[in-house]
């Protein structure tokens, strides 16, 4: 008896440590790569989940990963993030839509995107198939 | 600053050169674990009668880029030399505690999670001195991963030319179709280093690689 009250305690407990953090697209449209790195590796340092609308290109997912790397063995408790892009990419579109999706890329970026990034210790996995992404939190 | 450009200014010359003579630098990239040093010895026992790296069944074997230089493969009559750049792999989390799962002692496992860290940030480094690139993935996994997506999106944004290769198809959660599936625009061909099954068809589709790097 007295246990399950303990267990239920944590699990409490638990649910209150977790921050889901949204950052909409406009937060980090005017920065440069080294800021945008800042600003999601400040937040997930403070072991909270970013939900990003919007997603980073090729080349400042690298930069996120070095400057990720750095940080592993320099912060404590700290082992690196989980990430994961959900786009509508993989679908079949005809030629007026594509021309259509591109210039509104062009002109407002990619909102119909979203990106989720998390500190390791807190994201186990990210199970991703095209259509959905899945959380796997670690318990603690 | 400085130095940054002078060694940015040495790493072309060296690509230059080496283009000239008629070699191809060819890397190896992908998640930990995937079989790229297999892959790489594979070729090289094919090809020299010799290892490149040691392989492990623990992650992060491969902490430090290395290299096999004037490895000349040959297929229907035309000869490449090359130089195989076998790449860490590129995670986006390394936990020392992981190590230890495999019988390593704690000072160890956090040594070698330090050396993959760092095996990262230079495998990430060397992604702009390739001529062509072989990412390989694990084909009993989900290919869906960011780290997958991001390899690739940088090539392409490098205009480095990319073949995919499923590795491990003698094993039988192998699916190349999945990964066909999630990178439709790129050429797939699913191979095991460890038995060599399939190894024709990737020389084959390495020449074709070779054409669009030249």
């Amino acid at each position: 008896m007295v246990r399950k009250i303990k267990s239920k305690k944590r699990t409490s407990s638990s649910t209150k440590d977790l921050t889901i953090h949204f950052m909409p697209y406009s937060e980090i449209a005017h920065d440069n790569t080294i800021e945008k790195i800042k600003k999601i590796l400040g937040i997930v340092l403070q072991n909270k989940i970013i939900i990003l609308q919007g997603r980073l290109k090729p080349e400042e997912e690298t930069k996120l990963i070095e400057n990720t790397m750095t940080l592993i063995g320099n912060i404590k408790g700290f082992q690196g993030i989980e990430i994961a892009t959900l786009s509508n990419d993989s679908e079949h579109r005809g030629l007026f839509e594509n021309i259509r999706r591109n210039i509104a890329r062009i002109l407002v970026g990619e909102r119909d995107v979203i990106t989720i990034i998390g500190p390791a210790s807190i994201v186990k996995e990210i199970k991703k198939n095209p259509k959905k992404i899945e959380l796997m939190l670690r318990r603690r | 600053m400085v130095i940054r450009i002078i060694r940015s200014f040495a790493k072309r010359i060296f690509s230059a050169i080496l283009r000239r003579k008629g070699k191809i630098k060819l890397g190896f990239y992908g998640p930990p674990n995937v079989g790229k040093t297999s892959l790489a010895n594979r070729i090289c026992q094919d090809w020299l009668g010799e290892d490149l790296g040691e392989v492990s069944r623990i992650p992060h074997e491969t902490r430090k880029v290395q290299f096999k230089e004037k490895v000349l493969i040959e297929k229907n009559g035309k000869k490449i030399e090359f130089t195989l750049i076998d790449t860490p792999g590129i995670a986006t989390k390394v936990d020392f505690e992981n190590f230890m799962k495999f019988g390593m002692k704690k000072k160890e496992a956090q040594r070698r999670a330090k050396e993959a860290t760092q095996g990262i940030i230079e495998a990430i480094k060397w992604l702009d001195d390739m001529d062509a690139v072989i990412v390989v993935l694990d084909a009993t996994t989900n290919p869906y991963s960011q780290v997958n997506i991001t390899i690739i999106g940088n090539l392409v944004a490098r205009k480095i030319p990319v073949l995919i290769v499923g590795n491990k198809i003698d094993l039988k959660r192998a699916n190349i179709k999945k990964i066909e599936a999630a990178f439709p625009e790129y050429d797939v061909v699913g191979i095991s280093a460890k038995t060599g099954k399939n190894m024709d068809e990737f020389y084959e589709s390495l020449f074709k690689l070779v054409k669009k790097a030249k």
